[in-house]
């Protein structure tokens, strides 16, 4: 399936990422080649296939609800670009 | 020093031959002399490493040695380290000093391990070459002018070099086998939960293991030993009793069942390497292993569906970069939106945007089916492939990458050619295995590596097969340039 610059546009918007737009065609001409290549995989019949989504086909595991971290705000806060009081900071959002 | 395994590391150390510290400034001298040629290192930990080498001197003096105690390291860049920058190889992360210690890290500190520095890597482990890294490719020993291979490729450039005598990886596709090759030592990827995850950071996290670069088998035993066990903070990690590694190294052969694929052996593969790894079956069946050509027929649909499963992790996976809570942020967004969009065009590489956006394509509104539930249920196909092949054969052997080390810039801007150099690595993390990739000769003066594929948790049998290749053989003890 050949992609447009208006898909890459798209779907650039969906993953939230800036692109120039110098680089919509080499964008649109790289994700075409690779979705021909991914798309090899239709040449085999997988009707009743089992997805596999683990390699070892094991289940997530459980653990008791208990507390077992201690509060590191102010530690993990340390590393963001811009906090205030405890919180961290964006553009506004509600005018 | 720079010569000995870190068996031999281990044992002197003990002895007193030479103090952790003497190591310690001796790698770090070597590390600093080839930086500029190598580019192995994103971060060298020049002071901490002194500090933590004059630790593990007083407890080998206070006889409190523990199984690494005083061996320098060095950690790929994905792995996060306490206090020290851990950038993975991407603007993104430039700036990013890790809060806390992986698991592997913190277990090799507990080990005794010192250490280097944090090596260079294609940028969040996406890539085949190192040349998708900020900071800059890692150049190939052997000849500077070629690919050290990638992910792990900085690890593999320093192993080599003998600017550390071992190092952490981590491989989703091939990222510890095929660098190892590439570079001529030693690299072991694990079966999928027998490495914890925790701290490592995340690109597709159904197929992402770390393990151990060495020159040896005997070496990458060692190290195993430190990585590998349960961990309650990886909801993946498996929880089973880890056996001795080293114990049972030198078993001998006789009568080991090996299946070549036919499919590894087909188009596509250098002839240079196709004899090297002949000759080096060959000198399998001389110790008393049984060859059996074996199939594994949907071999050719590991990189379509790969290039389906990875990037969808990916997309989920680096949706967390929002320039809000770490990592790179934009000048002066306008709105939150803008500050998504450009905090993250703006801090991540273009092999990075390709595969977010591959991942984003694949699992949106209308294409799910189609890509990423296909993409599962071949993946179930591969991996049965690999089951009746088990119940043949104990081993798979075959090459580990296609051709030797290409040119910096042959594939660069070629994304899918670039992506078939991983063809006989891939298959074995979608399926979940554990592979080894040992040095087995020389085609053009490069080094070629000998791919070896186990049942799940059969990483002490791996290692053993390779041990005793290594003990009939010194291609693992070639080392390049006036190292």
């Amino acid at each position: 399936m050949a992609l447009t610059s208006e898909d890459i546009k798209k779907i650039a918007h969906l993953a939230r990422l800036q692109i120039d737009e110098q680089d919509i065609p080499g964008y649109a001409r790289n994700l075409t080649e690779i979705l021909a290549l991914v798309e090899q995989m239709n040449s085999v019949d997988t009707s009743g296939v089992q997805p596999m989504a683990h390699p070892q086909d094991v289940s997530q595991r459980l653990r008791p609800d208990e507390v077992t971290e201690t509060d590191q705000r102010a530690h993990f806060q340390q590393i963001a670009p811009q906090t205030e009081a405890g919180l961290y900071l964006v553009p506004r959002v509600i005018e | 020093m720079h010569n000995l395994s870190i068996k031999r590391l281990v044992e002197a150390l003990r002895a007193k031959k030479f103090s952790s510290r003497d190591l310690a400034e001796h790698f770090l001298a070597r590390i600093e002399r080839f930086q500029e040629r190598l580019n192995s290192f994103i971060t060298v930990t020049h002071d901490q490493a002194l500090a933590a080498a004059d630790a593990a001197d007083q407890r080998i003096h206070a006889g409190d040695a523990g199984p690494l105690t005083g061996v320098p390291i060095a950690h790929k860049d994905i792995f996060c380290t306490d206090g020290v920058k851990t950038s993975c190889g991407s603007r993104m992360l430039d700036s990013f000093v890790a809060p806390y210690d992986a698991t592997v890290v913190a277990r090799f500190k507990q080990a005794g391990a010192v250490m280097l520095g944090k090596t260079n890597m294609d940028e969040f482990a996406m890539g085949s070459s190192n040349e998708t890294s900020y900071y800059g490719p890692v150049k190939n020993p052997w000849d500077l002018a070629r690919v050290p291979g990638g992910s792990s490729g900085g690890s593999a450039a320093a192993v080599a070099a003998r600017l550390v005598p071992g190092a952490t990886g981590t491989d989703t596709g091939g990222s510890i086998r095929q660098p190892a090759a590439l570079c001529g030592i030693t690299g072991l990827k694990p079966t999928y939960g027998l490495v914890s995850r925790y701290g490592m950071i995340a690109f597709a996290s159904s197929l992402d293991q770390g393990g151990p670069l060495a020159r040896t088998a005997e070496d990458c035993a060692l190290l195993l030993q430190a990585m590998a066990g349960f961990d309650p903070r990886d909801s993946t990690s498996i929880d089973r009793a880890v056996p001795d590694y080293s114990a049972g190294l030198d078993k001998p052969l006789d009568g080991l069942r090996i299946g070549l694929p036919k499919e590894y052996f087909g188009e596509g593969l250098d002839a240079g390497v196709a004899r090297v790894i002949e000759e080096a079956i060959a000198g399998y069946r001389s110790i008393g292993c049984e060859v059996a050509e074996i199939s594994l027929p949907n071999s050719g649909l590991a990189v379509p569906v790969y290039y389906v499963v990875a990037p969808a992790e990916c997309s989920s996976n680096l949706a967390r970069y929002d320039g809000v809570r770490y990592g790179y942020r934009c000048e002066d967004p306008k709105d939150l939106t803008d500050l998504y969009k450009r905090s993250r065009g703006e801090g991540f590489g273009a092999e990075v945007k390709r595969r977010i956006m591959i991942g984003t394509y694949a699992l949106s509104a209308g294409y799910y089916d189609a890509y990423y539930l296909k993409a599962q249920q071949v993946r179930r196909l591969i991996s049965n492939d690999f089951k009746r092949a088990f119940e043949q054969v104990d081993v798979i052997m075959g090459p580990t990458s296609p051709s030797t080390a290409f040119r910096l810039g042959e594939k660069a801007n070629d994304p899918v050619k670039m992506y078939l150099s991983d063809i006989y690595t891939i298959a074995v993390n979608l399926a979940g295995l554990p592979g080894i990739s040992i040095p087995a000769g020389f085609h053009d003066g490069l080094p070629v590596g000998l791919q070896i594929i186990g049942n799940h948790f059969e990483e002490a049998r791996l290692l053993n097969v390779a041990h005793k290749f290594q003990q009939e053989t010194d291609w693992h003890t070639r080392a390049p340039m006036e190292a």
